[in-house]
């Protein structure tokens, strides 16, 4: 039903209506983690004037990152070397209707930011030698695929009647919280022909979150009822046994 | 039933916790130790984050040992007096290892500092352990060798700063007790222990108090250097998950409670002898993974948010 009335306003909207190439938006613009949490999917609408491709790029935070580098010492692996990256999406997927290569040249991608091979990194670390750098970089990227936090699908897409299509953004169970922003651009012969940013909020909700917000306010106060919250469970368990 | 983790951020199944806190306090129950150099590595091996490991051990210990030293002070087993003395060295040492372990953790070697400590102590508890137990069960079979004296007076306790104990008839250094106690400060802030398997021989071989009063007043030193490096470990690295603290702590009453009915049906040296192998287990998997080459030597940590 919910879909029936999204595709309906769309279709009110579509650019036979408005004079734009390309209008998206999602369904929800806020997505709770709370106990139990296990993933979620925001479903994006779009409509477009024409034939063309999509591309949908979907952008967390930014956060300061170390990639540390292991090698062996006295016989026991520990971190010898690290580079610090400023500025790194805490999640990063594009998804389009067809490989990037075919949609848009290289230099094209690399203008606009898209595509995980464009990802701006900057490593606070100057003194290290480029190539250095980029095997850090690409560290961090491989390892932020294994995590489910960087991806870049091909497909998803579900087109109706050629210009209506819907997508579904999928998010694992460790997304990172804070504001995220969905860039959606139609594609026409190599170049981008219309294009819309839309807000995500993802935030933990529920009792974690206000555990967790409370942890890094009020650290002191946190410690001060963690310690006497054990010492109280410690001395209740002691009860039954007093006179064993 | 999978429970969110708020600090470690990380879903773990509660059942899992629950048998990992009634099998570390079953083993305290049988074995009569702290069990916490157990707790912590384990957490480790299923995927908790080292430095949350250790935090919230502490933090999960200070429970366990005020139900430990609340049954020892009804029997009247706590030297008070030295008590305070081993805490207030115990405080300083768990400002000094908190601190240390935030050094470690800025330049990104916590981990592997847990992991080496670890396997270092355990791998040598383990090893005197075993050779202890082995000589006690042959023995037993030789009765009438092995009589120890009651109290011995080394050089040590000539120190300056002499003080009285009544309740441990001594008259020693105060510098040995707070040297000792801020040595347990230290280890509880960097490993998450109570130390109890360190200060337990201290204080019977180094400071020569009698053997009845020393669980109970080891354990309540622990409670309030337990309760120093939570508190500071919360304000400082923000690593303690006391929810995980509290789920840790209801399996262990009940694996204690269980642990101490079992542990009368056995053997003392057996025990030791099995104890000793397991603590054994434990150290040479950490040193396993410590030397074992990573299948990716790189690792990513994320800062701030």
């Amino acid at each position: 039903m919910r879909r029936a009335l999204a595709l309906l306003l769309l279709l009110w909207l579509s650019p036979a209506h408005a004079a734009e190439p390309l209008i998206a938006d999602l369904t929800s613009h806020l997505v709770a983690i709370t106990t139990g949490f296990t993933g979620a999917d925001v479903v994006l609408f779009g409509a477009t004037d024409g034939p063309g491709d999509v591309i949908v790029v979907v952008r967390g935070p930014n956060r300061e990152a170390v990639v540390r580098r292991k090698s062996r010492v006295a016989g026991v692996w520990m971190n010898t070397r690290q580079v610090t990256f400023v500025a790194v999406p805490s999640y990063y997927a594009v998804y389009s209707t067809r490989p990037l290569d075919d949609i848009m040249p290289a230099a094209t991608r690399a203008r606009q930011d898209i595509g995980l091979a464009n990802l701006r990194l900057d490593a606070v670390d100057k003194d290290r030698s480029p190539q250095e750098i980029a095997d850090f970089r690409a560290a961090l990227i491989r390892e932020r695929r294994q995590e489910a936090l960087y991806a870049d699908a091909v497909g998803g897409f579900n087109f109706f009647s050629g210009e209506l299509f819907h997508l579904a953004l999928g998010f694992p169970a460790n997304v990172p919280t804070g504001n995220y922003t969905v860039q959606i651009f139609l594609v026409r012969d190599g170049r981008v022909v219309g294009g819309q940013t839309s807000p995500l909020y993802i935030s933990q909700a529920g009792v974690d979150a206000e555990v967790n917000d409370f942890a890094r306010r009020r650290a002191l106060v946190y410690g001060v009822i963690a310690v006497v919250g054990a010492a109280l469970a410690g001395w209740l368990s002691s009860l039954p046994f007093r006179h064993a | 039933m999978d429970i969110y983790l708020p600090i470690a951020a990380i879903s773990q199944d509660v059942f899992v916790l629950l048998a990992l806190g009634g099998v570390v306090g079953f083993l305290s129950g049988v074995f009569g130790v702290g069990g916490g150099f157990l707790l912590t590595p384990l957490l480790i091996f299923i995927g908790v984050p080292h430095a949350i490991a250790v935090a919230s051990s502490a933090n999960q210990l200070v429970g366990a040992s005020v139900s430990g030293a609340l049954a020892h002070w009804r029997r009247g087993n706590i030297d008070f007096h030295m008590g305070i003395v081993l805490l207030v060295g115990g405080f300083a040492g768990s400002v000094a290892g908190v601190w240390f372990f935030a050094l470690l953790r800025r330049l990104g070697q916590i981990d592997i500092a847990i992991s080496l400590a670890y396997a270092l102590l355990l791998g040598t508890l383990g090893s005197l352990m075993l050779v202890e137990s082995t000589r006690a069960v042959l023995r037993l079979r030789r009765p009438g060798a092995g009589q120890r004296k009651l109290h011995q007076h080394i050089w040590l306790h000539g120190l300056p700063f002499k003080m009285r104990f009544r309740r441990s008839k001594l008259y020693i250094s105060a510098l040995l007790p707070l040297s000792l106690g801020f040595f347990a400060g230290v280890l509880s802030a960097v490993m998450g222990v109570g130390g109890g398997f360190v200060m337990v021989p201290a204080m019977i071989y180094i400071l020569g108090m009698p053997t009845a009063v020393v669980p109970g007043t080891s354990l309540f030193q622990i409670i309030f250097v337990a309760a120093s490096v939570t508190v500071l470990q919360a304000v400082e690295n923000r690593t303690v998950d006391a929810v995980l603290a509290l789920v840790l702590l209801v399996g262990g009453v009940i694996g204690a409670q269980l642990g101490t009915r079992f542990g009368t049906m056995l053997r003392g040296e057996q025990l030791r002898a099995l104890l000793a192998i397991l603590v054994l287990a434990v150290a040479a998997k950490l040193a396993f993974d410590l030397t074992v080459q990573p299948d990716d030597p790189y690792s990513l940590e994320t800062l701030g948010e």
